[in-house]
């Protein structure tokens, strides 16, 4: 077994006596209808590899619209789980294997399989209607046209209903489970472990046992199927990475972001209240942080986007930990909100998880467009510091670190993640409570004023510049704060011209003074004269492409910000320090912009903003031509 | 000092304190800035004289602002305050009186504030019965921004920004209230010291969002606005004052009241012509908020009628209450174990 590359190609091994074809890594996509289950099915394939201790990256797909009309090309559904036996950084440019369930799900991704890709067809849904619903003339398992795959055509739909039939469930019903079926399959398939799904299955509906095992009973169908037709000579061993030790779990972004405040309350010792309003693909971190009342936390669903942030600076102002969750439409709406908080210094966790916009935009798709929204968007000089988590395990420490901040600094600290991250999953090594960071603040108990009758809530920690913080009950600290210009030390109301050009600088300079960890850069050759500077969900895409030039014989060195504001204090020297900067944006060159702007390094921009993350080979190809160019000069 | 329970449901929970208080302990340092003649001088000092009688520790008390002249009102406190943008306080009280059920929690307002550009944190509040007061400073124009229509101006109102006369047909702040199902509505002139104190006392004793309406007179853009409900001879007649348990009777001496009229609604009558049997008698803990919303339709834009006092106060649980209720609630039934959260169900270990 060779050490696999990133997107590269599979090493393969068969073993005669079992059949069994040993892979260092495989790509799956699932496609379907919106309702025909394959975010589930995905889902639990991805939970499979993770239990049997694969490396994995997971991409779901999906429209938004809820049902968009049966059968449709706008209606497809796909969820891509990337599983290997070594440590690999995306969910895979492309699907080694392609699941469709029905015609639509065909036409949509067959592009992406590559020739003698393995395609699984749910036959039942071929007929004539639903060909021609998505303009296919004739029906492409019955022409030439799929000659260059491996096609597995399976009557999905009506082995399911053979096997439910004795359940007594209604045809329709049974039919429902079908994915469950192409689940089992490909558990076979691919050696996977069972007991997990089967077992999740019976706690999913558990109110409805019927229903429950209606779906294992399609599982097994599907696991049996493989086992006993001669369709399937082969199958495929992926065996468990050389990860680091220690104990992990499959995570998405959203739930380790959410994980991460539930762990703030904790470290904190505050309340938290999460001010917000459902929007894709923000609403899960809603949906995981209700479920934790016990910590402390509550979760106040507003009237809108503004009620949400404004409700939890409202919190913060009480002493309690506010975070609001929402996507780019939804900061814009914030954004009069934010810059409260920026006057009134007072901490808050504003989560941004980008889509593609503007506008309503690309709902469920990524996007990286909001850099300078969240550097800028806001009347006045309004600085907010600015955190990206770099993958969907790494949400968990990203949100940890951006409410450090907010507490310390009384400051509304953005935190951008986005759809690929928030969606996709991989695994997590679980941190031990015990390393987790102390989060505890203290509050104003005693006047503070130089002559010692008074409190002046606008007094700054030397250090950190940081105002101190009186909450609403502590006796004789009684002020008031506000969004107009304070009066720095009393923060009475102030229209000086002075005192204002030095507040504007105040608050400027604690955000500049945050400490953030230098950037470190890898380059493994050391001789690297490009370097690829990325932010926030590329880190997969451009990881893995570093890695296939260099495996083509070239040295380039990566580094990834994540921390975009304020910029680590070694950023410029590291820019000066190449010969060229490749930073590769799901944008049109945010980050770029700010580069140049502050450190006047003329970086080149690659830029793609197709609503999904790059694909490896394409960064691969855009840096080798940069590498061999530079060399060559 | 103490934390007795006074007994007032809408403070339960707030620290009390036995140190007698004065309304001057109430002013802050800060300058007041309004116009001179500005009726929100007189609510300000009634709220000053009104608060030490609560006997409420003052650090717990919190006003919350918006934007507009009224908003200025938390400057003016010798208590936790926060200005904050416009038409936000609302939203802004209600996550803090959610964290914080030791606090008395004030929402200061104007016409513009809360109706127009915070309309809906408004409407939301009211119908969630957040547990905080809501005074919304009536004076029918924008001052701050020195003299549009509002949306409570009468129609073809000539201002800077409407020459030709405003379009917009005005909301009546009780009837919208009402509408969003308010457990406490009331309302009552700035010059009114009495009346305005006592639907303050009731306001502050209501568990759950209390809706204040005060007209207030801007002597600058829109003077006079409510002059005849000042007038002696004028006034007597168009004011309509509510009282809980009383017929709701009016005039200089008692020669109109109020009765009902087709499809729930109700009207002003003479006594000498209906009798007093006819007379409605005011119940302001009604269930069914149709008979309060009747009641805010006498009161006319032209002020021919206005109804003072209050309007409607009914228990229902507040929001703030409950949101608690499900934290305690979780925290007794389920551990708050992290490791076991971040952990969850399927895990796999890695030897190194």
């Amino acid at each position: 077994m060779s050490t696999g590359v990133d997107g590269g190609t599979a090493a393969t091994g068969t073993s005669r006596a079992a059949a069994v074809t040993k892979l260092d890594r495989v790509v799956i996509r699932f496609a379907g209808d919106s309702g025909d289950g394959m975010q589930l099915t995905g889902d639990r394939f991805t939970s499979e590899a993770a239990a049997f201790g694969n490396d994995l990256s997971t991409m779901p797909n999906f429209p938004a619209e809820i049902r968009a009309p049966q059968g449709t090309i706008p209606g497809v559904s796909s969820f891509q789980v990337h599983f290997a036996d070594y440590d690999i950084l995306t969910p895979g440019d492309r699907p080694d294997v392609l699941v469709a369930m029905n015609p639509a799900a065909l036409k949509a991704n067959i592009a992406d399989l590559p020739a003698g890709g393995t395609l699984i067809v749910n036959t039942d849904e071929f007929v004539k209607r639903n060909l021609t619903k998505v303009g296919y003339a004739a029906n492409p398992l019955e022409d030439d046209s799929l000659a260059g795959y491996q096609v597995h055509q399976v009557a999905m739909a009506t082995i399911t209903q053979g096997a439910l039939a004795d359940t007594g469930l209604g045809k329709k019903d049974a039919e429902r489970c079908k994915n469950m079926f192409a689940l089992g399959l490909l558990s076979w398939m691919y050696h996977r472990p069972t007991e997990g799904t089967e077992r999740f299955l019976r706690e999913k509906f558990a109110k409805k046992p019927e229903i429950a095992e209606a779906n294992v009973l399609a599982f097994r169908a599907g696991f049996y199927y493989g086992e006993t037709t001669e369709a399937f000579a082969v199958t495929y061993e992926v065996a468990p990475a050389k990860l680091a030790p220690g104990t992990y779990r499959q995570i998405t972004g959203n739930t380790a972001l959410a994980y991460g405040i539930v762990a703030a309350a904790q470290q904190s010792k505050l309340p938290v209240l999460l001010g917000t309003y459902p929007i894709t693909p923000a609403s899960d971190i809603l949906h995981e942080l209700s479920k934790y009342k016990q910590f402390g936390i509550t979760t106040f669903q507003a009237e809108d986007e503004i009620a949400g942030i404004c409700a939890a600076l409202g919190a913060s102002y009480g002493g309690a930990l506010g975070v609001t969750s929402t996507s780019g439409p939804g900061v814009a709406l914030k954004s009069e909100t934010i810059g409260l908080g920026v006057m009134t210094e007072l901490p808050l966790l504003v989560v941004d998880v980008q889509r593609g916009g503007p506008s309503t935009g690309l709902p469920t798709k990524t996007e990286q467009a909001d850099l300078l929204q969240a550097m800028y968007g806001r009347n006045g000089e309004s600085p907010v510091p600015i955190i990206a988590p770099q993958s969907p395990a790494d949400c968990f420490a990203a949100a940890l670190e951006a409410t450090h901040i907010a507490l310390k600094y009384r400051t509304p600290v953005l935190l951008l993640s986005d759809g690929a991250v928030a969606n996709g999953s991989e695994p997590w090594l679980i941190p031990d409570v015990e390393d987790l960071p102390d989060l505890t603040v203290e509050f104003a108990t005693e006047p503070n004023s130089p002559d010692g009758s008074a409190f002046w809530p606008y007094l700054r920690d030397p250090e950190t510049l940081a105002r101190a913080w009186a909450v609403p009950g502590t006796p004789g600290l009684q002020h008031r704060i506000g969004g107009l210009e304070k009066a720095d030390g009393t923060g009475n109301i102030s229209y000086e011209p002075d005192n204002h050009d030095r507040m504007v600088r105040l608050r400027q300079a604690k955000i500049d003074n945050i400490p953030v960890p230098d950037l470190e850069v890898d380059d493994p050759s050391g001789k690297a004269r490009v370097l690829v500077l990325g932010w926030g969900s590329s880190y997969g895409p451009i990881g893995a492409a570093c890695r296939r030039v260099r495996k083509l014989g070239h040295s380039v060195a990566q580094a990834h910000l994540r921390n975009l504001n304020p910029f680590p204090a070694n950023l410029g020297d590291v820019l000066r320090s190449y010969d060229k900067v490749v930073v590769p944006e799901m944008n049109l060159g945010q980050l770029a912009l700010l580069l140049r702007g502050k450190y006047l390094v003329d970086v080149v921009s690659y830029t793609k903003v197709a609503g999904l993350p790059f694909k490896a080979e394409e960064l691969q190809n855009v840096l080798t031509d940069i590498v061999k160019g530079v060399d060559a000069a | 000092m103490t934390t007795i329970d006074l007994g007032l449901p809408g403070l339960a929970g707030v620290p009390t304190t036995d140190e007698p208080q004065k309304a001057k302990d109430y002013k802050s340092d800060q300058e007041v800035r309004w116009c001179p003649g500005c009726g929100d001088y007189v609510v300000l000092n009634a709220v000053q004289s009104f608060l030490p009688t609560l006997g409420l520790r003052r650090e717990n008390i919190v006003f919350i602002s918006g934007i507009g002249c009224s908003s200025r009102f938390p400057y003016y406190m010798n208590t936790y305050g926060m200005h904050s943008i416009h038409g936000r306080a609302p939203a802004i009280a209600t996550g803090l009186a959610t964290a914080r059920p030791d606090l008395s929690v004030w929402v200061v307002t104007g016409d513009g504030d809360a109706l127009s550009i915070g309309g809906n944190h408004l409407i939301h509040t009211l119908r969630r019965n957040v547990n905080l007061k809501i005074l919304l400073f009536n004076n029918r124009i924008y001052g701050l921004t020195k003299g549009q229509y509002s949306p409570t101006s009468e129609p073809g109102k000539v201002t800077k920004s409407t020459p030709m006369g405003s379009l917009d047909y005005p909301f009546n702040p009780v009837s919208l209230a009402l509408g969003a199902e308010a457990t406490f509505v009331g309302r009552a002139l700035d010059s009114d010291r009495v009346g305005l104190t006592e639907v303050l006392r009731q306001a502050a004793e209501h568990r759950g969002s209390a809706l204040v309406e005060i007209y207030q007179n801007c002597p600058i853009f829109n003077d006079g606005a409510f002059d005849v409900l000042k007038e002696a001879g004028e006034a007597e007649r168009r004011l309509i004052p509510l009282e809980h348990g009383k017929p709701i009777r009016f005039g200089a001496s008692g020669e109109y009241g109020v009765v009902r009229a087709g499809f729930g609604s109700l009207e002003v009558a003479k006594v000498s012509e209906v009798g007093e049997d006819a007379l409605v008698v005011h119940d302001a803990h009604a269930e069914d908020p149709s008979f309060a919303f009747a009641l805010s339709r006498l009161s006319t834009q032209d002020l021919s009628h206005t109804v003072t006092g209050v309007f409607r106060s009914v228990s229902r649980a507040t929001y703030d209450d409950q949101a608690r209720a499900q934290v305690d609630d979780a925290k007794a039934s389920k551990a708050a174990d992290l490791t076991s959260l971040l952990r969850g169900k399927d895990t796999w270990t890695v030897i190194a």
